[in-house]
């Protein structure tokens, strides 16, 4: 068992090394099938990222409270709504700090503008702060069964909105994503396929002199392997260097206009690590037993 | 041993083998000849389990090779070797590693490995060439290193399949020598030939195939005359023998 292992891990490398313009020809396109998949994966991570950090700021319901309504009946409403899985937390926000808030927040520099105002146009609400997005809508339903509300506001249209974005976001990239990895699986295969017909004589011979279909497959599969170890080191280190360039020169940039800031380098290295290699591994060993299937049909 | 119980094998209307028996011993050294299409091709390709029979049962060292699973193929062609017309060495190994490699598919040590093979590639006299790739040898050089990797695992039964098709005379007679060599230790011979002065000069066993049937098997000699041996030739490459006959 270990003398087979031991032949087999050796031929693979002697016959990457003869075969050398064949490897690197491999190697080459499964890196770049990898850098490909690669930059998708981080646009829709970031993507991801930043519907996310957008999604935080339209997670709130309020409901508006009748002037009549009292803060005990306001208490009663809070404590129903906290009993709820979907809510986060609850809090009262009272007119007055209500409006100092917005005057604070739009006019700041004209504040004194409502100082003349005889009456606070603002009503007492209850603000809610639910777990998800998506659970807003049923929240609302609820808060809008209530006595003495006066309505309940949120923000239907941008959340909506906003779960179609990612939602969307999310199947279509899954979709290109399998799209390319199939492809990935095509190609190199073809790849190999080209290696294995190259070598169908030796295989052939190697059949007449009594090699298992696996003995003969070893040796291939191991370099299907090797071959997917070598893309996946190559793709994510030159992708990791690009990311971390763009990261460096454009982050300030996007968390000027979009409030929102990158994934973290450091965390992106880790995962296309083990990504790439989980993948440039199946597509290598996928790659090469798929070729191998009609030379061994005996 | 090769026992061969009534067989039968028809390619679609064409017959390759009608209800033949044969029984090869230990020991043994035969040779098959006939015309290009009696069959010949068919016996051989049945006792690797490359085709099966329409009919009959196949023994080959006890093995018996209709039954045999897929799975056991590659147990029936360690115990026999095979010598083919064209080498069939591996262009990408040097001659060790041919060797080599039909005892490593047997899963043996390194050890073993190192020990057995220039044994036999000295019984083969090849030995100065170990390092030397197959492109690099002359054609009776490369057909030795095929005779050594066909005997490196110690088959019973050795099969050869016109050894000496692309040689020249005097390489064919050297090639010849060799084989009876490895008959005399034991190892059964079958060998498919065309070539009638090396029957004839041996004088061992001959089975002659014809449409299908065992026309002859008797100890002599090829028993066709000249002229019948050429019009049957049809696929024979080289054609050294000829020349000198």
């Amino acid at each position: 068992m270990l003398n087979s292992l031991k032949y087999t891990i050796k031929e693979a490398f002697t016959q990457l090394f003869r075969n050398g313009a064949m490897t690197v020809a491999s190697v080459f396109s499964i890196t770049a099938m990898l850098l490909i998949l690669g930059i998708f994966f981080l646009i829709t991570v970031n993507i991801g990222l930043a519907v996310e950090n957008v999604k935080d700021d339209f997670d709130t319901v309020s409901v508006y409270l009748l002037d009549e309504t009292s803060y005990e009946t306001a208490q009663t409403m809070m404590l129903q709504l906290e009993g709820m899985p979907e809510v986060e937390n609850v809090h009262y926000l009272d007119k007055d700090t209500a409006l100092a808030q917005w005057t604070a927040e739009k006019f700041a520099d004209n504040a004194d503008m409502f100082e003349g105002l005889a009456k606070n146009p603002l009503p007492n609400s209850i603000e809610i702060k639910v777990k998800d997005l998506a659970s807003a809508e049923n929240v609302a339903k609820v808060a809008e069964t209530f006595d003495g509300i006066q309505k309940v506001g949120y923000y239907k249209d941008v959340a909506d909105k906003l779960l179609r974005i990612s939602e969307g976001l999310r199947t279509g990239m899954m979709i290109i994503m399998a799209f390319l990895v199939v492809i990935s699986v095509v190609v190199v295969s073809n790849t190999i396929k080209l290696t294995v017909f190259a070598r169908r004589k030796e295989i052939e011979i190697m059949k007449y002199v009594g090699a298992t279909n696996w003995f003969i497959r070893g040796p291939f599969l191991t370099e299907g392997i090797i071959i997917g170890i070598f893309s996946a080191i190559l793709s994510s280190g030159m992708l990791v260097f690009i990311y971390s360039r763009v990261v460096k020169s454009f982050s300030l940039h996007i968390t000027w206009f979009m409030d929102t800031g990158m994934v973290p380098v450091s965390f992106m290295t880790f995962n296309l690590i083990w990504i790439f290699l989980a993948l440039g591994i199946s597509i290598g060993a996928c790659g090469s037993i798929v070729s191998m299937r009609r030379f061994l049909d005996t | 041993m090769i026992v061969f119980d009534n067989v039968t094998k028809n390619y679609n209307t064409n017959i390759g083998l009608d209800h033949v028996s044969v029984r090869i011993k230990k020991g043994d050294f035969v040779f098959l000849v006939g015309p290009s299409g009696a069959g010949k091709s068919t016996f051989v390709r049945l006792v690797l389990k490359e085709i099966e029979p329409d009919e009959g049962r196949i023994f080959v060292n006890g093995l018996e090779v209709n039954t045999l699973t897929n799975r056991l193929i590659p147990k029936l062609r360690r115990s026999t070797g095979i010598v083919f017309q064209d080498f069939r060495l591996l262009p990408n190994k040097t001659v060790f590693e041919n060797v080599a490699f039909a005892m490593e598919i047997t899963h043996q040590t390194a050890r073993q490995i190192r020990r057995q093979v220039p044994q036999v590639l000295g019984l083969v006299g090849i030995s100065i060439k170990a390092d030397k790739y197959p492109n690099q040898l002359a054609g009776g050089e490369q057909q030795r290193v095929a005779i050594a990797r066909a005997l490196v695992n110690n088959p019973t039964v050795l099969i050869a399949d016109e050894p000496t098709g692309n040689l020249d005379p005097d390489t064919s007679w050297e090639i010849m020598r060799l084989l009876e060599q490895i008959n005399l230790r034991g190892t059964t011979i079958l060998m498919v030939t065309h070539a009638k002065d090396i029957v004839d000069k041996m004088g061992k066993r001959v089975i002659a195939i014809e449409k299908g049937k065992i026309v002859r098997d008797e100890y002599g000699d090829y028993g066709y005359k000249e002229e019948e041996a050429h019009s049957h030739r049809g696929a024979y490459i080289g054609g050294g023998y000829n020349k000198h006959a």
